[in-house]
């Protein structure tokens, strides 16, 4: 008997479909394993059970009852909780009191507290191993006590159903197998769980079974090992297919500094380490990919080499270092990032977003360079009148590569360029990538997922896994010495 | 509980004033008392509910204008027309809190900022009724003895800071403090949303309306300079985040401290504003935690 079921889901944004006929079911004492890459929708039908979201079809059934469409805090009494990944607890109140509100029953004129929720509160907390901070404030916390928080407030109510949104993230291999254990005991009291998780592996032995999603779809659905062998999903998350390699040598290796060099870069959020002695050297002229899974540092690495993040370390360009300079000043000395959100001006139309990324140039060089780009994406011409934020992925996708352009950069950082985009898409900017290394002297540093994408258009590769740099090679080497400790 | 017995033994200590100073004294404290609990009222709302209230005097404004106007058009007594005038606070905040509380972020405040201006113009319009721009004299007054209408005054503040403070400091003040913070995670929690904040809006309404409406039976005047005008209001503002946010009694220290200053200031003349109002600014962008949060950390020292 399944106590959670979801049958025909579907979600739209406006053009985007972000989940399309979703369905499963979760029985009592087990976990059920939902993964995809980002952007695949999996946080979308967590928050359509929830009640965050409202589906535009299908059906969420919670132990036989339709609750489709009802608001969260509905769905939550009827025996819902939700492990958030970020949340923003009562920084005043000291742990224990942040347990208590969830315990709290949703009345307006409860004006004194009780001292049998103390106690109960105190239960949990203890179950949830938070015994040593009870009476501390959460800021004052590491990050592994604050998700444990989290779960307590989630099953503070005793739900039958507990939703997990990426528990892993950030996470220390010590403090998964803690956090591992505490949503096994979830299963062992008879809930039914939903994991929530980019990373396969990282799940493979704590999940029951596994379902993978991929743009808004269920592409599998098994066993962890059978879904991490399903040729369908390390399509998606290794890349498919045979890419073709622009023939290049790649560039003489100069004299002097490189171009850019990174040192012992480490990154810290909040009390997430999210890099740590990272190095890292990209010479003038070369395409050097950056791989790795979701989470493992690489959004981090190139925010940290534009001035966007805060870090420890040294960062070069030309020999000089970038430690203190802001990151527009960055930007003007050639560092140009399409970042993996794309930051288009939704509201702009697509010339707009293209003068904008040009508007330091002097007009004839910008009609210039227009003219170039509209040559590597002739969709952009065709486009060039329309907002945005109307635009397909891919079309959004081109867009932001070439206002990334339009600034005439000397090192292009692409970051997840592929991601959430359909195969003939991933040609044409495929295609535009070997045109920029064969015909321009751009260096470009690729921050991919997708290997099978990214191995055809680098001349070395780094493999990058939580937080750290694992391998450096050429790309003829990395399918024997790294491709099989990737997913 | 130890804020509030030491919010109550100022407030006892604050009765003895009238016995030592003069009348102009004790008329510019009357006026802070009242002043205060809008600023009370409205760190309610930003403090707990995180929602920003451009518009103080709308609340504050109905309730003034609807207790003078019961006064004048009905002839109603002074208690009567205060209640009624806070309940026609009450309502207007509901009217106008139920809609605007689906907006998020910038669009409840851009909300509540036109209600005063539709205010100020209804007030206008209504010349008949409200006496428009030069404002209606009431028939009563709370009391001709100044210092009676001080202690009705400080009164007034200690109650309702008692009830705020209690409000906000209790489990459903807790729930409303989430909903402000993380409104998702609060849903998810099995807290209807909607339904702590307008309650926090109709006490917010309550408390603003009572002080606007008791305010204008203290002047025996009521007009828009006085109690609907966006700078009144930008003066609550003002007031509880110097004070201290989310502190409640922060509000009255801020608003006591405007007042004072303000008038201690007055030789300065048009000067007078424009330094305690940079006076605030500073201490907005050196001090985010406002007075309070000084002087807690000057004791924690």
């Amino acid at each position: 008997m399944s106590l959670l079921a979801v049958e025909g889901l579907e979600k739209r944004y406006g053009g985007l479909v972000a989940v399309r006929g979703m369905r499963f079911s979760v029985a009592a004492g087990e976990i059920l394993g939902l993964i995809g890459p980002n952007g695949s929708g999996k946080s979308t039908v967590m928050k359509l059970i929830m009640g965050i979201e409202r589906p535009n079809a299908g059906r969420v059934v919670l132990d036989g009852q339709d609750v489709t469409g009802w608001p969260s805090h509905r769905i939550a009494r009827r025996g819902v909780g939700l492990v958030f990944q970020h949340s923003r607890p009562l920084a005043r109140q000291t742990v224990l009191e942040n347990i208590e509100l969830a315990l709290l029953p949703d009345s307006l004129v409860r004006l004194a507290g009780a001292r049998h929720l103390r106690d109960r509160a105190e239960a949990i907390a203890h179950r949830c191993g938070l015994g040593a901070v009870l009476h501390r404030r959460p800021g004052t916390l590491p990050f592994a006590d604050l998700r444990r928080m989290e779960m307590a407030k989630a099953v503070a109510r005793d739900p039958q159903v507990v939703l997990v949104d990426e528990p892993f993230a950030g996470l220390t291999s010590g403090e998964v197998a803690e956090i591992s254990a505490l949503i096994a005991g979830f299963r062992a009291e008879g809930r039914a769980v939903l994991l929530v998780d980019h990373n396969v592996k990282s799940v493979a032995a704590l999940v029951d079974r596994a379902l993978a999603m991929y743009l808004g779809e269920r592409i599998a659905e098994g066993t962890a090992a059978e879904v991490m062998a399903h040729p369908r999903v390390r399509e998606v998350y290794l890349g498919s297919g045979s890419m073709t390699r622009a023939d290049r040598a790649p560039p003489a290796v100069q004299a002097g500094p490189p171009l850019l060099e990174v040192e012992g870069l480490g990154v810290q959020y909040g009390k997430a380490q999210a890099l740590e002695g990272v190095g890292l050297r990209v010479s003038k002229g070369e395409c050097v990919s950056v791989v790795g899974l979701n989470g493992a540092g690489k959004t981090t690495l190139f925010n940290a080499i534009c001035g966007l993040v805060p870090y420890a370390g040294q960062v070069r360009w030309d020999g000089v270092p970038l430690a203190g300079r802001t990151a527009a000043s960055i930007a003007r000395d050639g560092i140009a990032q399409c970042p993996e959100t794309r930051e288009l001006f939704g509201d702009m139309t697509v010339q707009e977003n293209l003068q904008l990324g040009g508007n330091h140039l002097a007009t004839t060089d910008r009609t210039r360079q227009l003219a170039w780009l509209h040559g590597l994406f002739p969709i952009l011409q065709d486009r060039a009148g329309q907002r945005a934020r109307t635009l397909s992925g891919g079309e959004q996708q081109m867009l932001a590569i070439a206002r990334a352009l339009m600034m005439q950069p000397r090192l292009l950082i692409l970051d997840e360029p592929t991601l959430g985009l359909a195969p003939v898409i991933l040609e044409q900017i495929s295609h535009a990538l070997d045109v920029l290394r064969t015909t321009t002297p751009i260096t470009v540093l690729l921050g991919e997922q997708n290997v099978t994408f990214a191995l055809p258009h680098a001349d070395r590769v780094y493999v990058l896994e939580h937080a750290r740099i694992v391998w450096e090679g050429p790309p003829d080497r990395f399918a024997q010495e790294a491709g099989a400790g990737l997913l | 509980m130890r804020t509030a017995l030491l919010f109550l033994a100022t407030v006892g200590l604050l009765a003895l004033v009238p016995l030592g100073v003069s009348g102009y004294v004790i008329g510019l404290l009357t006026f802070a008392w009242y002043f205060g609990v809008f600023a009370m009222s409205w760190d309610l709302l930003f403090g707990y509910a995180g929602e920003v209230n451009f518009g103080p005097t709308f609340l504050i404004g109905l309730g003034a204008y609807g207790a003078g106007m019961l006064n004048t058009l009905l002839g109603w007594p002074v208690p009567a027309c205060v209640l009624g005038g806070a309940g026609i606070a009450v309502v207007g905040g509901l009217l106008l809190a139920v809609p605007a509380l689906r907006l998020s972020g910038p669009y409840f405040g851009l909300v509540t900022l036109v209600a005063v201006l539709m205010l100020q113009q209804g007030v206008t319009i209504g010349a008949r009724w409200t006496g428009g721009e030069i404002g209606l004299a009431l028939d009563d007054v709370l009391s001709i003895d100044e210092r009676v209408n001080y202690w009705v005054a400080l009164a007034f503040l200690g109650v309702s800071g008692l009830v705020l403070l209690a409000y906000s400091r209790s489990p459903a003040g807790l729930i409303l403090q989430a909903c402000g913070q993380d409104r998702v995670q609060a849903g998810a929690l099995g807290f209807n949303v909607a339904k702590h904040k307008v309650a926090a809006f109709c006490l917010s309404a309550l408390f603003s309306g009572l002080s606007g409406a008791m305010l204008v039976f203290y002047y025996g005047t009521v007009s828009p300079g006085t109690v609907v005008d966006i700078a009144v209001g930008v003066q609550v503002i003002i007031a509880a985040v110097l004070g201290g946010r989310r502190t409640i009694v922060g509000a009255v220290i801020g608003a006591t401290f405007l007042v004072v200053a303000g008038e201690q200031l007055r030789p300065l003349g048009q000067l007078a504003t424009f330094v305690v109002s940079a006076v605030a600014l500073a201490a907005i962008l050196f001090f985010p935690d406002g007075i309070l949060g000084v002087l807690r950390r000057i004791r924690r020292q």
